[in-house]
């Protein structure tokens, strides 16, 4: 009961997440978002290790939350190297580059 | 439990399927596929495959998001396709007459845990009884990949190489790909 209540609010927020990561106005909000999903996939499979009593889940968990903030920092930095633009109602044409 | 798992988290695939789709612009684009993959090795996870699960979380999420964000970075140029309107049809029926040959292959597979099956019957017992004999390497897994596998696995190691070094000499150069785009009114 406790695991079902855990992993129906690990769910909502995930909904969330995606939502956040569908609408998201700029780059960031949706960098953002897949942080934030990403760390709840970590709850996730902690969760079904916990469920199934199967403690070597946890070695994944432990790797998705690796992977995480690598992969964030690294979508950061190329964000900040490549001068994409953060706004996505630009289309990214380029005109629109030589105008800047 | 399980079954509400796999039934929302597909649902979330179905959804973000739909939204790389939508989206315009790449780079969102590219954020979306690294979640998608996430979901997807949450999924594997659900389903009790978390060595399935460990690959497409370092593979798809890792490294193939980053190297899509770096192509973006050098490609940052331009990079619009000429789209006409009116010539989706065929790659519609296409998809769906691929899709319904999936459909119409998976029903000669045997049940799901099915212990008469092929898979069960002929090398895998082979391996199960005299691996640890012929091989001298405890682990089953790792006996089969690197001593009766040995030749397959050192051809994927040379095709993953040569991958990389390709890769590694495409990002590497010092003036970066400038790509024309063209537009569709020209």
């Amino acid at each position: 009961m406790l695991y079902l209540v855990a992993g129906i609010a690990f769910l909502i927020t995930m909904a969330l997440a995606l939502a956040r990561a569908f609408v998201g106005p700029t780059v960031f909000d949706r960098i953002l978002a897949v942080n934030m999903f990403g760390t709840k996939a970590v709850l996730l499979v902690a969760l079904i290790a916990f469920f199934s009593g199967r403690a070597d889940l946890l070695d994944i968990a432990l790797l998705y939350s690796l992977l995480n903030f690598i992969g964030v920092v690294a979508a950061l930095r190329l964000v900040e190297r490549g001068r994409f633009y953060a706004s996505t109602d630009h289309p990214e044409t380029p005109e629109e580059e030589q105008q800047r | 439990m399980s079954l509400l798992l796999n039934t929302v988290l597909l649902v979330f695939l179905l959804v973000t399927a739909f939204a790389v789709m939508r989206v315009k612009v790449l780079l969102a684009m590219v954020m979306l596929f690294g979640l998608y993959s996430l979901l997807v090795s949450s999924l594997f996870v659900v389903l009790d495959a978390p060595d399935v699960a460990f690959t497409e979380a370092a593979v798809g999420t890792g490294i193939s998001t980053v190297l899509m964000l770096v192509t973006l970075a050098a490609v940052r140029h331009g990079h619009s396709a000429p789209i006409k309107p009116g010539k989706r049809a065929l790659p519609l029926l296409l998809s769906l007459a691929m899709g319904s040959l999936v459909i119409f292959g998976i029903q000669d597979l045997p049940a799901f845990g099915d212990s008469q099956s092929p898979a069960y019957q002929q090398v895998a017992k082979h391996y199960i009884e005299k691996g640890v004999d012929e091989t001298g390497v405890p682990n089953l897994v790792t006996a089969v990949l690197a001593s009766y596998r040995g030749f397959d696995t050192l051809g994927e190691v040379t095709v993953v190489l040569t991958a990389g070094i390709g890769v590694l000499l495409l990002l590497g150069r010092r003036e970066k790909v400038h790509l024309k785009a063209r537009r569709n009114d020209e």
